[in-house]
């Protein structure tokens, strides 16, 4: 299946990864500005960069084969689509125990509070079409959606 | 301490409305200007350390930041202008030379701007290159006096040539001055464009070996990095003499630019400063100048053409022709605009000859000698564009050698501190924080493109000069017309007044 992938070497640790995922998961879509200026409830990022400005690098779900984050769920909101290979989390499902965040061996599990609160991970969110937000607005490619 | 004198040359500005505290601009500014306040949970900006590099700007996700030249004025005063001023208070407190980065900024005439291209109407027809083909191939290298061809078939042999797609080539920037992720870039977009890049006088990083078919590798007056293997690897050796940027003076690259890779590159201990001499201390004669050249031929086995660089000054036309009777197979003039990582700010601004006046001045000697054909011309010294590059052929100019203008393609914003090592853009840096900025796949990317582009404008414009190849534009200065430009000017560039 396709991941992103990030390339340490040019990886600026510049963060707008981070901020674009917000920008992309907020009811503003792809709104930087509207997503953190007016969301009451700002989304966490689904992705976090490690390191400083010499050695950074972004890490966000792998999408495991063997996912420990799915074992430990207590409530199977953690599911693998069979045809894509991608792993999400069925948000209703989810009763906010962190037990996934407890388990996720990348620490690519996250926890948001809203009016509920539910774990939220990289959902790849370009879709088909298109790169994941990360990817499409990491200015040095350093994130890539490959196989 | 005293008070400082020297008030900020730009300010930040913060739009508050806009700004969502997420510090990017923090993370990215290598001059630390911006900076986050925990008690107040907001960023602020330190203005003096601002040198309007954009790389905050560029980067800000909304587009919240703006930096402005500080309003603050002296009293109006003509002679004794801000940067003057500036400067003086600058020496006050320093007591050093004055340093500069890239090309001389001075409002002197850019002669480029006062020449005129012709184009065909009615007698003539204008080509479409869409439609037509057009040839910008061009060889540099000394052309034989007469050639021989036996059944249709060229039988004499000539000289090593250069073969270019494309009359631009990346002029000598060093790995030292600029960082090994631009060299790559530059080396990478010539070798997919079909040019070459000069290695300056850093010598050739390992990693650049696989490009030796593209690189054109540099002797100056340092002898950094020079041996076997390195002549070897590249298509053509240039001995560095000059450079528009600091005619007459030698370079110095700072022992804290001189890491492990750049120390193996230039064969010199790590964090040993890199001084180039002035002179080539064996370079008192063109007869000296002719031993050097035919050392480097032999060395290479006459499988090479050897190119010779120097500065555009007073005795150019003189200089070009010693060189060409040195045994030269190029000559590549940098004028007074060209650019550098570091150079003494008053030689930068105020030693060398415009490019223009220099190639007319030694494209007219050369033929006048009847050794035109010897050498081939290169010239430097801010080419900015694809009609640059044409007036330049058509002044009699064989290709040209870009640095800046390529520099700009990999996201340079010529804020003209390359000498502080700090450039946040990860060029002319040699801080790996600050080189890996610099992707060299998007840089090759861009490079290249920039010279796709102007191979499309550079056959449009010959196109409607009704001319298909280049080789009929060189040197071609009826398709130039001077504006604004004195008798005497125009009777030095070769060419009429606009309306003759």
């Amino acid at each position: 299946m396709k991941r992103v992938y990030v390339n340490p070497e040019f990886c600026l640790g510049c963060k707008l990864c981070e901020i674009h995922c917000i920008a992309a998961h907020s009811k503003h879509r792809n709104n930087v500005l509207k997503a953190f200026k007016e969301t009451r409830f700002r989304p966490v990022s689904r992705v976090i960069v490690e390191g400083d400005n010499l050695n950074s690098f972004a890490v966000q779900c792998r999408h495991c084969d063997e996912m420990f984050c799915a074992k430990a769920c207590i409530t199977g909101a953690l599911q693998k689509d069979p045809k894509t290979g991608a792993v999400a989390i069925e948000e209703s499902r989810c009763v906010g125990c962190w037990t996934c965040v407890l388990a996720c061996p990348f620490g690519a599990v996250f926890r948001h509070y809203g009016e509920k609160k539910y774990a939220v991970k990289c959902d790849l969110c370009g879709g088909e079409e298109s790169d994941p937000a990360c990817v499409k607005h990491c200015p040095n490619e350093a994130l890539v959606l490959r196989e | 301490m005293p008070i400082g004198l020297i008030t900020p040359s730009f300010i930040v500005e913060r739009n508050e409305n806009k700004c969502i505290q997420c510090q990017v601009c923090v993370r990215q500014c290598a001059n630390e200007v911006h900076w986050f306040d925990e008690e107040t949970q907001k960023v602020f900006a330190e203005d003096a350390n601002c040198v309007n590099c954009h790389r905050c700007v560029t980067l800000c996700p909304t587009s919240t930041l703006l930096v402005r030249k500080n309003p603050l004025e002296f009293r109006e005063n003509s002679n004794w202008r801000e940067d003057i001023i500036r400067s003086i208070y600058l020496q006050a407190e320093s007591g050093g030379i004055l340093l500069a980065g890239m090309g001389n900024d001075q409002p002197y005439p850019v002669y480029w701007d006062k020449l005129l291209l012709n184009a065909s109407q009615v007698t003539n027809p204008s080509i479409d290159p869409l439609r037509e083909p057009m040839e910008l191939k061009t060889f540099l290298g000394r052309k034989p006096e007469t050639l021989t061809i036996k059944n249709g078939k060229l039988h004499s042999s000539l000289p090593p040539q250069l073969e270019l797609e494309i009359p631009v080539m990346f002029s000598a920037m060093s790995f030292g001055s600029i960082s090994l992720n631009a060299i790559k870039s530059l080396a990478q977009a010539a070798q997919e464009v079909g040019t070459y890049y000069n290695t300056g006088e850093g010598g050739l990083h390992r990693d650049l070996y696989a490009f030796g078919a593209n690189t054109i590798v540099q002797v100056a007056s340092g002898r950094f990095g020079v041996h076997p293997d390195y002549l070897n690897a590249g298509a053509a050796i240039e001995i560095k003499i000059g450079q528009g940027a600091k005619p007459g003076i030698g370079g110095h690259l700072p022992g804290q630019k001189v890491g492990k890779a750049v120390s193996e590159t230039r064969m010199i201990p790590e964090g040993s400063d890199a001084l180039s001499p002035a002179p080539h201390h064996d370079i008192y004669s063109i007869e000296d100048l002719r031993q050097l050249i035919f050392s480097l031929k032999e060395a290479t086995e006459y499988t090479k053409p050897v190119s010779v660089k120097i500065a555009a000054v007073h005795n150019v036309a003189a200089i070009a022709s010693g060189i060409a009777r040195a045994g030269a197979d190029i000559i590549a003039i940098d004028g007074f605009r060209g650019g550098t990582g570091a150079t003494p700010l008053r030689i930068r601004d105020h030693v060398g000859l415009p490019i223009e006046f220099a190639l007319a001045a030694v494209d007219s000697r050369l033929r006048q000698e009847g050794i035109r054909n010897q050498v081939s011309i290169v010239v430097a010294g801010s080419i900015r564009h694809s009609a640059d590059v044409v007036k330049a052929i058509a002044l009699g100019a064989d290709a040209v050698y870009i640095a800046s203008s390529a520099l700009i393609a990999l996201g340079c914003h010529m804020c003209q501190k390359c000498y502080t090592g700090k450039c946040n853009w990860g060029i002319a840096t040699q801080e790996p924080s600050l080189v890996k900025r610099l992707n060299p796949q998007i840089g090759a990317r861009r490079a290249a493109n920039l010279l796709r582009a102007w191979k499309h404008e550079i056959k449009e414009m010959l196109g409607g000069m009704g001319i298909n190849a280049l080789e009929s534009l060189r040197g071609n200065r009826l398709m130039l017309r001077g504006i604004g430009l004195t008798d005497r000017e125009l009777s030095i560039l070769g060419v009429s007044a606009a309306g003759e």
